[in-house]
């Protein structure tokens, strides 16, 4: 091959990669053009949804909505009662469910990696996981509530308690298996018993993680009705006593959103609003925390 | 199946290994090694990867009891004691056998705490005892300088040369008798690995040092004696200097002098 053929050639590869350069180019655009049309359709109905949520909302809100109960038709009133039992059985839902969820997922994480029960137990979760909540809803109804022959605030903890510990339950096995085993080795290597190694080592290095577990959990009942429907029902007036019927922003709002009455239409949009907030809050919150690690 | 002459006294054997055979589930990693690890030396293992050498280290905390389907046979003795055998806690035997792992390992607390942890594990010492642990243990790391003013900080903000001084002041701190070191200088720059090669220097004063290494130049500095590993036999174990300049074996010298292969 002369000099002037090698010269040749080398002008023509450089050609090929040009116009492979080129088609990659348009390819990259137009990927990146359908994916950011896709991104735009998401977000379009969020911002759409959150619109919606804060213009509806935010004209309801007022200090009344704190320290009323929820009103007759055409009446005016609050929300104080609602407030104050998803409030309530959000939190002893937490209490309840955070504890069995994160002990369960130690198990899954540091004990039972292979194990049948472990396989088992994982497979079940998973099964409650994806569970519509309506079924767990119309299980407490059936155990709990037809058997005491009363709606009660109790059932309905038990029902939302029932949604947080598969979550919790996943997030925490998640994030103790994401923790490196030289962690783990190095804590043991220093004749750490397993526990120790465990609540000292294994979990403090999840804890941001599995915080986030627990708030999206908090976050996810906070906004469930099916399951409180069957369970807590609802209350008028305010109630403390957990178990009787109990009043919840889920539930109300599904009440009232669905009525004639305009105050009432209102008062869900007032509630929705707080919600969404809320959700909005716990969310950002778990951002917060996992960012930090 | 070392049959290397021991250099003129012998010192104390810290660790006696007999007829030790480890299996990975089917695969057979260790077969029937025989080692005597002098008290107060620092001893080497080298060879390519995959021969056990660092099978062979974890043997000595028995680290491979955390995994089902790892089992060892034989015999360790440290002391005299079979530790394969004993019916002394784990824990115990992990206080007596430290170990330092290959990557950096600080916990998610601060470097005070890292160093406190392993301490309260089994002494109860006063505020002012445990100040003085932790300070002893980061000037023997020759780490004191560099951390004294942020003792309350979080150990995984120091540099990886730093995190590994921190994990071998933790694993000292607990007084161990025997410090096993997994390719410690292998994630770290050359000062920090001249700062540890020091280190260890200074340790075999009081503890009996071993160190898994590919690094032939760092065995030759720093030990003194060296075990050549293949294939998960021990085929030649000796003073490293014996080791470097005289070794019996033709496929030692191979290895040694880069000819291996």
């Amino acid at each position: 091959m002369t000099t002037s053929q090698k010269l040749l050639s080398a002008a023509t590869l450089a050609q090929t990669r040009q116009a492979r350069f080129a088609a990659r180019k348009r390819l990259n655009q137009v990927a990146l053009a359908l994916s950011l049309a896709a991104m735009a359709f998401g977000v379009f109905w969020l911002v759409w949804i959150l619109w919606e949520t804060l213009r509806l909302g935010l004209s309801g809100l007022s200090l009344s909505l704190f320290t009323e109960m929820t009103p007759p038709p055409n009446e005016a009133g609050g929300l104080a009662n609602a407030l104050f039992g998803s409030g309530v059985m959000v939190l002893l839902a937490t209490f309840v469910g955070t504890p069995i969820g994160i002990l369960a997922g130690v198990y899954l994480a540091e004990y039972g990696r292979q194990g049948a029960l472990a396989g088992c137990t994982r497979f079940v979760n998973d099964i409650l996981l994806s569970a519509p909540s309506i079924v767990i809803g119309l299980f407490v109804y059936t155990v709990v509530v037809a058997r005491f022959k009363s709606f009660s605030g109790w059932a309905g903890v038990l029902a939302l308690a029932l949604i947080v510990i598969p979550v919790v339950i996943r997030t925490t096995e998640n994030m103790l298996l994401l923790v490196p085993a030289s962690l783990r080795e190095a804590a043991y290597a220093l004749g750490t018993p397993k526990w120790k190694v465990i609540t000292l080592v294994t979990l403090r290095a999840a804890r941001a993680g599995v915080i986030t577990g627990v708030l999206l959990a908090v976050a996810r009942i906070a906004g469930e009705t099916a399951p409180l429907l069957f369970t807590a029902l609802n209350n008028q007036f305010w109630n403390a006593d957990l178990s009787k019927p109990m009043a919840s922003l889920p539930v109300t709002i599904f009440k009232f959103a669905m009525s004639p009455y305009e105050n009432w239409q209102q008062l869900a949009w007032a509630a929705v609003f707080l919600i969404t907030v809320a959700v909005l809050g716990l969310n950002i919150l778990a951002r917060v925390l996992t960012r930090q690690k | 199946m070392s049959t290397a002459p021991r250099p003129s006294q012998p010192p104390r054997a810290k660790l006696a290994v007999r007829d030790l055979n480890f299996y990975y589930g089917k695969f057979h990693a260790l077969k029937g090694i025989n080692l005597d690890i002098p008290e107060n030396k620092v001893t080497a293992f080298i060879g390519p990867s995959g021969c056990g050498k660092s099978t062979l280290l974890r043997t000595f905390n028995r680290m491979f009891e955390l995994y089902p389907e790892q089992r060892a046979q034989g015999q360790i003795l440290l002391d005299g004691e079979d530790l394969l055998t004993s019916r002394q806690d784990v824990a115990l035997i992990r206080a007596k056998v430290g170990m330092v792992f290959q990557k950096p390992t600080p916990f998610p607390m601060s470097i005070y705490d890292n160093i406190a942890f392993g301490v309260k594990l089994f002494e109860s010492l006063n505020a002012t005892d445990m100040d003085e642990r932790v300070e002893w243990a980061l000037r023997k790391a020759a780490l004191w300088t560099e951390v004294k003013d942020k003792l309350h900080q979080s150990g995984a903000g120091l540099s990886g040369g730093q995190q590994q001084r921190l994990c071998i002041a933790r694993g000292i701190a607990v007084l161990p008798e025997v410090l096993l070191l997994d390719e410690p200088c292998s994630a770290l720059d050359p000062i920090s690995t001249a700062k540890i090669e020091e280190l260890i220097a200074e340790l075999k004063n009081d503890y009996t040092v071993v160190i898994v290494t590919h690094n032939m130049q760092q065995a030759a500095r720093c030990s003194d004696y060296t075990a050549y590993m293949y294939l998960g036999d021990l085929m030649e174990f000796g003073a490293t200097e014996q080791m470097f300049f005289k070794p019996q074996r033709k496929e030692t010298e191979d290895y040694i002098t880069g000819r291996f292969g």
